[in-house]
């Protein structure tokens, strides 16, 4: 059938901020889905409050609004924009929820909207608990024993009937939040209350437990003609009982014989011709390891994040297909993008194996339980692939780039075979290293799997990569059986120079030399969704050792080499990525021939057709190496793709690649602190007392030097990893041991604190001239991380004064730098005096931001930049940019209640996952909407909770003054009571929670509450009142503030609320 | 050990040797299926050929003897990128190294299979010799090579002798439906596995007689009929045509099966009595192709032929598509096709070719592709059932 008539106009709903669980895959999935139904002549009108995505450009899409995703918002749209049909089914779980209740409450059809690809009959089947359950026993497709409740009593009165464990999984929520396993009773009321309340509909599935069966993924299409396609299967290592983003998984399935594979396609196909799917599904299997008894877990009636893993292992582009059968075409019609011979309606097969592996936050959140269970608790991932098991998963664990390179990364040496076997038990990040110890100690795969449930097949790879371990190691005594077989086979499996070197006592260029003397070097294989069966058209390649390289000379173009930024991870997220895939984009227009070097599945800059070529590989010296022996680029470009790519740049230069735009040694100024105080004398420009230091007695020597308070942390790390301020010696000595737990290739800042105004700047500088598109202030004083702090362009209270001095001293220090391209400074504003914090002579997490409101297309420019032009030839007046007529207003988004256990207050280290935007005209509108993009929506209850540190009382006295009016119910604990009501603010005591009930913890836990006002006590909070306050407000979804400049924002915010209907709604891309 | 596959075009790759200790000359074919590759073993078709994996993970779950698809193993060689030292399935009997050595099959692995594909694919199809042998001498091997055609491989994988296989009288006789198992526990641990599960849900075949001439037939082609309540008698390839005309069948079935469908010259004779007779007639692969040339069409080799589990199909009824299993390397040609005689009813939406015939005022469709599945998609096991209703008359 070709494409609908009907549809001209469609509004494509994205996901919203980055969280965990719905991450930079939805930006991928939109973006590819755009493009694809701008091909077809089809005007895109995009709606996403997330402001770093690419989705959000004026180029994807044709009506840009970066604005909260609620339904009235999209409301106003749809009357202003009016649109012929809605594709809600791109932006994860959050685009189909809004979608959904657009329709449910007759929204949609009384405007003539369309709800394009998957109805919202089939959406309601396969969401609806109860629903999915129905439609399943109709069809003779198996689910475990359950029941949906929406009270506690009902969940334990089925429970006692089929027993325990049970799973619990509340109805609508992403990434499985507040669900959980229940062993007992007492767990089971803890959970099943936690998700009655952040189900969107208070309903909670109590089900069997299936924990320890195979996890099986499968993604499937159709179209509306019925036709039905499996895209990829997937098998994930761990077993039932870890949530599939937290899995290693390994595509396609490895242990399961042609039976059961067909047994599961065939079962996955009858579900999405049943539940009638129009587009990409998801289903999820749990298979019993000894049996071919099997339950549906569940289904996912949209793009998601096993689609974009399936897309990227396979080639084929899910998202892009989707949005075409949403137009009206059937898979036979819609040709395939990889061999552009054959069409959709086939299904890849694959020649290699892929594997995937979560990036999860624990070195983030230190505090945090590194158990995993049904609760998504990855930032990111990456994936690998190769042609043998084993080297697709030592790819994976270096491009982790945790620390970790091989299987004894994390050493458990140290535990006794029982030791190990209790081990065995927990499951968490570190599984699959305990198992290579496991193996080392000689426990049979057999007693592996029956405590892991992982099967033996894997734990044979395991055991194979040990013995590789082994073998090298003992050619350190004897050099003699470092033979070149030997090499070969342990490159065959990816064992990296620089872990070979390490095992056999020689250096990494010994290695390297021993390899080409012997001709043991990478060839290029090509991703073609074929098995080779069909000539492939799209350069897609993954390395691996032996055989023929398919890698093709090209054209006489001058190529660039674009370093890509890895998995997201708190701190480096998908900005970098944007810019990444911007600075290809415009190498590609100054008619460059571009290559990406990256490995996130998530990602745009993987999609196969953003750069020239794609090497999906990891992001190391040798990796990167390798391919620039194949590719001999012209030149790399670092400054896009984060410290990722900043890390590569030595070795880049050192093998000869010259590296475009800003040079490295001048990288190195900016981030070495000897040579940066240098270029700071000579430009004149303050920044607060510090100095370098290496152990915790130097640190303290030099903190009480500059005297206390202190900013203590390590250089060249990205998200102020590890950054914290220091009140006394005895916290300098907690934070260095803690920086000091992995090796330090550079010394430990330790710095003055200096409270005052942060202000942010994001400029390009052609090695003479500098532009500015904007200054930004943020809300929050110095001490709270600027990814973290709520940032506002145009800075609204600094003068000119203040502005001239940034714009000057940004000059000097892009000019002392020798910056060409990108530079981020941050500033510290006290009364007319500026201070440098930092400079990154970089892009940063503000440009994609920065360049929407601006309307400068800051990427583009610092590309041009690098190739040769000067900022005037571009167009443009060096200098300060003159300000817009909008506030745009950027609000950090955190997870913390993914995260067990995990600090939320904020400081110097970064913690959100991800931001959002409000733009107005006004402040105060652009503030309101930027905490609604955020999910604040208040008032509700109007009671809170005030407990704040002393120093923070005069403050606290302001802000309850403020809130007061706004008409709430203020309760405060002992001291912060008596600080409020002494100063004529009415606030009621509550008791401590070792007190008498009814403490703080029974008023937030009684959901009263809409929000607490928490300031931990100084340094790193460890008393445990504050921190489980802390906890217990994220965990029942109650608005936590850890800043007194956060909450006067929020209450101004609230001071100038407005219906939600009456805001003004604002196309960026007209701006 | 070293071993070697050497290609008549010169290439030679350097691998392991694997399986039986032999040195073959045979055709080299690829099959890309991802599983399956024991029933890719079994399947009579490749007889005379020695099949490469382009998946490279090969044996992981073992060799299962209940999911063979004949009696043996049947090609000449097998060549792998990596073979599984372990074997981990519920159900497995043995490792698949130790089943290619009680089938006598030598192999070939760790050599680079995609770009061994991609040479076939650019090529065509071509002989080549497995050996061990590390003075092997080109030259002398070449002409070998070159001489080399499978010929009459029919004759060598039919059975010997016609036997019956009863239908299915009660539904639960076929094992659990697929999506009904339940692990028990007892069983497992007393040493039984569980059946593998059945897609059927209705015995619509009870009471009618099929016979099936085996060209090399697959083992499921017989079972999804059986499973169905058919009652199926096997008979050698060889078997005249009278004597299935008066065997009171309600339909034929002619099988898949190997080589050149031109090198079964007395066969096509056969089939095309067969075809003057009313008789319900389905037929697949080979058993497609035969009635093709039977009825005045002709068949070509194709350049590499199909062989893998993810072939798209379109009905040219009904518009629709589905995943079929393939294996063969010869195709009808359409475009010598007489109207009068057949239309056809399936194209390959990958590159157009024939994949099905309906015949012009017969009760006969052919398909080129594999509704038996086993390995592959069982998405076009709808047409057996369309076979039944054609012999009880409820469809034409």
């Amino acid at each position: 059938m070709p494409k609908n008539p009907n549809v001209h106009r469609v509004m494509v709903i994205g996901s919203g901020p980055i969280v965990i669980g719905q991450a930079a895959e939805f930006d991928y999935a939109g973006t590819q889905a755009c493009r694809s139904l701008k091909e077809e002549g089809v005007e895109v009108i995009l709606v996403n409050s997330n402001p770093a995505t690419i989705m959000t450009d004026k180029n994807i899409a044709d009506k840009v609004y970066i604005e909260p995703l609620t339904v009235p918002v999209l409301e106003q749209i749809i009357e202003k924009e009016k649109p012929d049909s809605i594709l809600p089914s791109l932006g994860g779980q959050a685009g189909l929820n809004l979608g959904m209740e657009l329709e449910e409450s007759g929204f949609l059809k009384a405007h003539n909207v369309t709800l394009l690809g998957t109805t919202a009959e089939t959406i309601r089947n396969a969401e609806g608990r109860q629903e999915f359950k129905d439609l399943m026993e109709r069809i003779g497709e198996p689910v475990a024993a359950s029941l949906v409740v929406t009270n506690v009593q009902d969940g334990i009165d089925f429970t006692n009937k089929i027993g325990y464990p049970v799973v619990l999984r509340p109805a609508y929520t992403l990434g499985g939040s507040g669900g959980g396993i229940a062993h007992n009773q007492v767990e089971l009321e803890e959970i099943l209350e936690n998700g009655l309340r952040l189900s969107r509909v208070g309903e909670v599935l109590v089900e069997r437990c299936i924990a320890g069966w195979k996890e099986i993924e499968y993604e499937v299409m159709r179209d509306s003609a019925g036709n039905v396609i499996t895209v990829c299967n997937m098998e994930n290592i761990d077993p039932v009982g870890v949530h599939t983003g937290d899995s290693i998984v390994v595509a396609p399935s490895q242990t399961l014989s042609d039976k059961e594979y067909q047994m599961l396609r065939t079962s996955a196909l009858k579900i999405i011709s049943e539940l009638k799917i129009t587009g990409g599904c998801n289903v999820q299997f749990a298979l019993h390891p000894t049996s071919f008894e099997y339950c549906v877990i569940e289904v996912n009636p949209r793009v998601s994040r096993s689609s974009a893993l399936a897309s990227k292992a396979t080639g084929y582009p899910i998202a892009k297909v989707a949005a075409k059968i949403a137009l009206g075409f059937t898979l036979d019609e819609i040709k395939n993008a990889i061999t552009k011979k054959t069409y959709a309606s086939f299904e890849p097969t694959l020649d290699y194996c892929v594997v995937k592996m979560p990036r999860l936050p624990f070195d983030k959140f230190i505090t945090a339980k590194r158990t995993l269970t049904t609760q998504m608790k990855a930032t990111g991932e990456v994936m690998s692939i190769c042609n043998n098991f084993e080297g697709a998963l030592m790819k994976a664990i270096r491009s982790l780039e945790q620390h970790v390179d091989c299987l004894r990364s994390y050493d458990f040496s140290a535990l006794d075979a029982d030791e190990l076997r209790d081990r065995l038990k927990i499951v968490d990040d570190q599984r699959i290293w305990v198992i290579a110890e496991a193996i080392r100690k000689g426990i049979s795969y057999d007693e592996i799997h029956d405590i892991t449930m992982i099967d033996n097949w894997f734990i044979d790879k395991i055991a194979s990569i040990v013995e590789m371990e082994d073998k090298l190691v003992e050619a350190k005594d004897d050099a003699s059986k470092l033979t070149p077989e030997l090499l070969r086979e342990a490159k065959r499996i990816e064992f990296p120079d620089n872990v070979i070197a390490r095992f056999t006592g020689k250096t990494e260029d010994e290695v390297l030399a021993m390899r080409r003397a012997n001709g043991i070097t990478p060839v290029y294989k090509i991703v073609d969704t074929c098995a080779a069966e069909f000539d492939a058209a799209t350069p897609y390649y993954y390395s691996v050792y032996g055989g023929e390289n398919e890698a093709r000379e090209t054209s006489g173009k001058k190529k660039v080499l674009v370093l890509g930024s890895g998995p997201i991870r708190i701190g480096q997220g998908i900005e970098f990525d944007y810019c990444s895939v911007h600075a290809t984009w415009a190498f590609a227009k100054a008619g460059y021939e571009t290559i990406i070097i990256n490995n996130n599945p998530e990602t745009v800059s993987t999609d196969f057709d953003i750069a020239d070529k794609l090497y999906f590989e990891p992001l190391t010296n040798e990796d990167v190496e390798a391919i620039v022996d194949i590719e001999k680029p012209d030149g790399a470009v670092v400054q896009f793709g984060g410290q990722t790519a900043i890390k590569l740049t030595e070795h880049l230069m050192k093998i000869g690649v010259p590296i475009l735009g800003t040079k490295a040694e001048d990288v190195d100024a900016a981030e070495d602190r000897e040579l940066f105080d240098e270029i700071l004398q000579q430009t004149g420009i303050p920044r607060a007392a510090g100095g370098t230091v290496f152990t915790a007695e130097e640190a303290k020597e030099v903190a009480n030097r500059i005297g206390y308070p202190v900013l203590v942390r390590p250089s060249y790390v990205l998200g102020g990893q590890g950054m914290q301020i220091a009140y006394n010696d005895q916290e300098v000595e907690v934070f260095m041991e803690i920086i000091n737990r992995i090796a330090q290739d550079h010394p430990v800042l330790v710095d003055k604190y200096l409270q005052g105004k942060e202000i942010e700047v994001d400029a390009v500088c052609d090695g003479t001239d500098i532009l500015i598109p904007g200054i930004m202030e943020h809300i929050e004083r110095t001490g709270i991380h600027s990814g973290d702090s709520i940032s506002v362009y145009p800075a609204p209270t600094i003068g000119k004064l203040i502005k001239d001095k940034i714009t000057e001293y940004t000059r000097r220090l892009a000019k002392a730098l020798h910056v060409k391209g990108m530079i981020n400074i941050q500033f510290i504003a006290i009364m007319d005096e500026v201070y440098v914090i930092e400079v990154n002579p970089r892009s940063s997490r503000t440009v994609p931001y920065i360049s929407k409101v601006t309307g400068i297309p800051i990427v583009d420019l610092a590309t041009e930049v690098i190739i040769g032009k000067t900022i005037r030839e571009l167009g443009y007046e060096p200098g300060l940019q003159p300000e817009a007529s909008h506030y745009a207003i950027k609000m950090p988004v955190f997870s913390f209640e993914k995260i067990r256990g995990a600090e939320i207050s904020l400081g110097p280290e970064m913690k959100s996952t991800g931001e959002c935007l409000g733009v107005s005209e006004h402040y105060e509108e652009a503030l309101y909407k930027a905490f609604l993009g955020a999910g604040v929506q208040l008032p509700k209850h109007k009671q809170m909770i005030i407990t704040v540190k002393d120093s923070d009382k005069a403050e606290a006295i302001q802000v309850a003054k403020r809130f007061e009016k706004l008409g709430y119910i203020i309760y405060a604990t002992r001291s912060t009571a008596a600080a409020l009501n002494e100063a004529g603010v009415k606030a009621r005591k509550v008791n401590k929670i070792q007190q008498e009930s009814p403490t703080v913890m029974d008023l937030i836990l009684g959901h009263k509450i809409d929000l607490v006002i928490d300031t931990p006590t100084q340094g790193r909070d460890k008393s445990r009142d504050g921190f489980l306050i802390r906890r217990t407000a994220i965990e029942t979804g109650v608005y936590c503030i850890t800043a007194m400049d956060t909450a006067n924002a929020l209450a101004k915010s609230l001071e100038n609320a407005m219906e939600q209907k009456n805001l003004e709604l604002i196309d960026i891309a007209s701006l | 050990m070293k071993a070697f596959l050497i290609l008549e075009d010169g290439t030679v790759f350097e691998g392991t040797h694997i399986g039986a200790d032999r040195e073959i000359i045979s055709e080299i074919v690829f099959n890309t299926s991802m599983a399956g590759y024991l029933e890719v073993l079994t399947d009579p078709s490749y007889a005379g050929q020695a099949v490469c994996m382009t998946y490279p993970l090969i044996g992981n779950y073992g060799v299962c003897y209940d999911d063979m698809e004949s009696r043996q193993a049947w090609p000449d060689g097998f060549i792998v990128r990596e073979i599984s030292r372990v074997a981990s399935n519920f159900r497995c009997d043995c490792t698949l190294e130790e089943f290619l050595v009680q089938q006598n099959i030598p192999g070939i692995a760790g050599i680079d299979t995609r770009q061994l594909t991609r040479i076939l694919r650019e090529k065509g199809t071509m002989n080549g010799c497995i050996t061990t042998n590390e003075n092997y001498s080109f030259d002398e091997l070449l002409p070998k090579m070159k001489a080399y055609a499978t010929g009459k491989v029919v004759e060598k994988v039919t059975c010997p002798e016609k036997y019956t296989l009863a239908g299915t009288k009660n539904l639960e006789d076929n094992g659990p439906v697929s999506g009904l198992a339940v692990f028990d526990k007892d069983a497992y641990l007393a040493g039984k596995r569980e059946p593998r599960p059945s897609l059927v849900t209705e015995l619509n075949g009870a009471g009618l007689k099929v016979a099936l001439l085996d060209f090399g037939a697959k083992k499921n082609i017989a079972e999804s009929l059986a499973a169905r309540g058919c009652e199926v008698t096997v008979f050698p390839a060889n078997t005249k045509a009278e004597e299935i005309l008066n065997g009171g069948f309600d339909g034929i079935m002619l099988s898949n099966g190997p080589g050149d469908p031109k090198d079964c010259g007395p066969i096509i004779d056969e089939v095309k009595k067969l075809y003057d007779s009313d008789m319900t007639i389905f037929a697949i692969c080979l058993g497609h192709q035969l009635m093709a040339l039977a009825t005045g069409a002709d068949t070509h080799k194709l350049k590499y032929g199909h062989r893998g589990g993810n072939h798209p199909v379109k009905d040219l009824k009904t518009g629709r598509v589905y995943i079929s299993s393939q294996n063969h390397g010869y195709v009808v040609d359409t475009d010598k096709l007489d109207p009068n005689v057949a239309v056809p009813a399936f194209i390959n939406v990958n590159d157009g070719t024939n994949e099905g015939l309906a015949y012009t005022g017969k009760n006969i469709f052919t398909v080129q592709f594999h509704p038996e599945a086993c390995p592959g998609p069982q998405d076009s096991g709808y047409l057996f059932d369309r076979f039944i209703r054609m012999m009880r008359g409820e469809e034409k």
